[in-house]
């Protein structure tokens, strides 16, 4: 038993400048790679069109086509983001900071367990991904995204494509129009009709 | 129907429902604790702690495996503590549930006549007694209390089959004022209106001055006439505790000034400046426009709650309405749901003029 705990202290001590924290389960609050800025002009150029919805269905009309265009999408958002390919993006109301990099996946903002310094609860080394959101957001001017009140997500599209869900249309409604403060009360269903219609 | 049990019957008639709610309407001062369940299955430990508080406090929180250390689950403390005459707050995090069981046990609160609950998304296991745990976090803490105030007012579960009956519950969060970014911790509380929450417990405030700016942005949002707002307080009773509040909890601010009058103190002399310090704080955060209330937060010092509240001025209150006789069962969170629904109907835009009742205008 004793001999078990010094391995790990050990090991932890040996722990090289890249891995500073003991490891806990669930991902790590990553900072984004390029400026907000940039990203929010790259948004304008992918927001979606007929090309870009025709596209989307070419792709996925065939399997090896949409494996190529997926690993694509991961290794650039991986790469940028820290990107988990959860299959249905939330960087545009983020800040461009990947809410999905939290060790408690988060999308409605940043837990009370932020340090005074702005450490991660989780990884004190580490910044709050919420907190990078939040600076990024208010120096472009979008913290009212971050008031946006995000809708649960569906588990099934870990893995997919974000980007060809984005183009057909299947992320509309990941989050509200607003912060819901002042109009009727935003439904927490992404299609209220179909849902209150279709399942009794 | 079936009727609750009879050693469930007490303690459901005894604080007549809605303690919580009827204070938070009432406008005078709302007074809530923390209750950690036991480590261990004595049914007890929950009376032992509760009982005291009678009178003391409008409702008592019990924590859901607090910090991600195993207790005794919060709606089995919540039952015990309605057993001993004490009103509930059930805690419930997104840590350890997925949205199906999440919304199962909020459920069960309703049909048991847990009259509150709190939802938060909860701490890391990697803090608690199993590290090694899979964290769930399948929703988070906005997105559960949305589902709770829909399942409640339209009936309906996040699938959208329908619930029948309803259930009625008052709906909690937590913010904690803070924390950075702490120009957004008001409009996160704004989030957590939206989504439904009729009151908000802060974690400690020991930086009142920033709590101030942190209402001022809450009045601004008009958020302290739609949400019961209580103001986390509690004592640091030695210098390992400072310690351990400074280093370990995440999240709270002991500001210099604070650990400065306790650091240069001998040790015997700690605890009740700790008391003091809490005691003027408690009549400092009172002052401040919007407040509700205070939420008393004292873990293994339940006993010293009264002491604490006492110095700070507040005094004993009859326990509430007189016990009503019979135990109304699963009439009564369908009544209340009914409550809720009546005034989720009537006029809440944030400019629209009204009583200052406790929440969900």
């Amino acid at each position: 038993m004793v001999n078990v705990r010094k391995g790990f202290a050990s090991r932890a001590a040996r722990r090289g400048p890249g891995h500073p924290e003991p490891a806990a389960a669930g991902p790590r609050p990553t900072q984004p790679r390029l400026a907000a800025s940039l990203l929010y002009r790259v948004q304008r150029l992918l927001a979606p069109n007929p090309f870009y919805r025709r596209l989307a269905r070419w792709i996925e009309a065939s399997d090896v086509s949409y494996r190529l265009f997926a690993a694509t999408e991961k290794a650039a958002k991986s790469a940028i983001f820290g990107c988990q390919m959860c299959g249905q993006c939330a960087l545009p109301a983020t800040g461009y900071a990947c809410p999905v990099t939290c060790p408690k996946q988060l999308r409605n903002g940043p837990c009370g367990g932020v340090g005074v310094d702005g450490s991660c609860e989780v990884y004190p080394g580490l910044r709050c991904v919420w907190l990078v959101a939040y600076e990024r957001a208010e120096r472009e001017g979008r913290v009212a995204d971050l008031g946006r009140l995000q809708r649960p997500i569906d588990h099934r599209r870990w893995g997919q494509s974000s980007w060809v869900n984005y183009w057909q249309g299947r992320d509309d409604g990941l989050w509200t129009e607003d912060n819901g403060l002042n109009a009727a009360r935003p439904g927490i269903w992404r299609f209220a009709a179909s849902m209150a219609a279709g399942r009794q | 129907m079936i009727s609750a049990p009879a050693w469930l019957a007490g303690g459901r008639a005894s604080p007549a429902g809605q303690v919580l709610r009827r204070r938070l309407e009432s406008g005078d001062v709302t007074v809530t604790a923390e209750i950690g369940p036991p480590r261990g299955a004595d049914p007890d430990a929950i009376r032992h702690k509760a009982e005291p508080l009678r009178g003391w406090v409008d409702a008592v929180n019990i924590t859901d495996n607090q910090s991600g250390f195993v207790r005794l689950s919060s709606w089995a403390g919540s039952l015990l503590a309605l057993a001993a005459g004490v009103e509930p707050v059930m805690q419930l995090t997104c840590r350890d549930r997925n949205r199906i069981a999440l919304q199962s046990d909020l459920l069960s609160a309703a049909a048991l006549g847990i009259p509150n609950v709190l939802l938060m998304t909860g701490d890391h296991p990697r803090f608690g007694d199993h590290p090694e745990a899979k964290p769930v976090f399948d929703i988070d803490s906005v997105q559960l209390m949305w589902a709770a105030r829909t399942m409640r007012d339209e009936g309906r579960l996040l699938s959208g089959r329908k619930l029948d009956p309803p259930p009625g519950w008052l709906i909690g969060a937590v913010e904690n004022p803070s924390a950075p970014p702490t120009r957004f911790r008001a409009a996160r509380l704004g989030k957590k209106v939206a989504a439904g929450a009729e009151f908000v417990q802060t974690q400690f405030v020991f930086d009142v001055a920033g709590f101030a700016r942190w209402m001022a942005e809450v009045r601004d949002l008009g958020l302290d006439r739609r949400c019961g707002i209580l103001a986390g307080v509690g004592p640091i009773r030695s210098l390992r505790a400072l310690e351990h509040m400074r280093a370990v909890v995440p999240g709270v601010h002991v500001p210099d000034e604070v650990a400065r009058r306790l650091s240069g103190l001998p040790a015997d002399r700690v605890a009740d400046e700790g008391l003091r310090i809490c005691a003027e704080i408690t009549r400092q955060v009172l002052q401040i426009p919007g407040v509700s209330g205070i939420h008393v937060m004292a873990p293994g010092f339940e006993q010293g709650i009264p002491e604490i509240l006492d110095h700070a001025g507040i005094r004993r209150r009859d326990p509430a309405e007189p016990a009503s006789a019979e135990p109304a069962a699963a009439a009564e969170p369908a009544a209340a749901g009914s409550v809720a629904a009546g005034r989720d109907q009537s006029p809440r835009s944030a400019g629209a003029p009204g009583p200052r009742s406790g929440c969900a205008h």
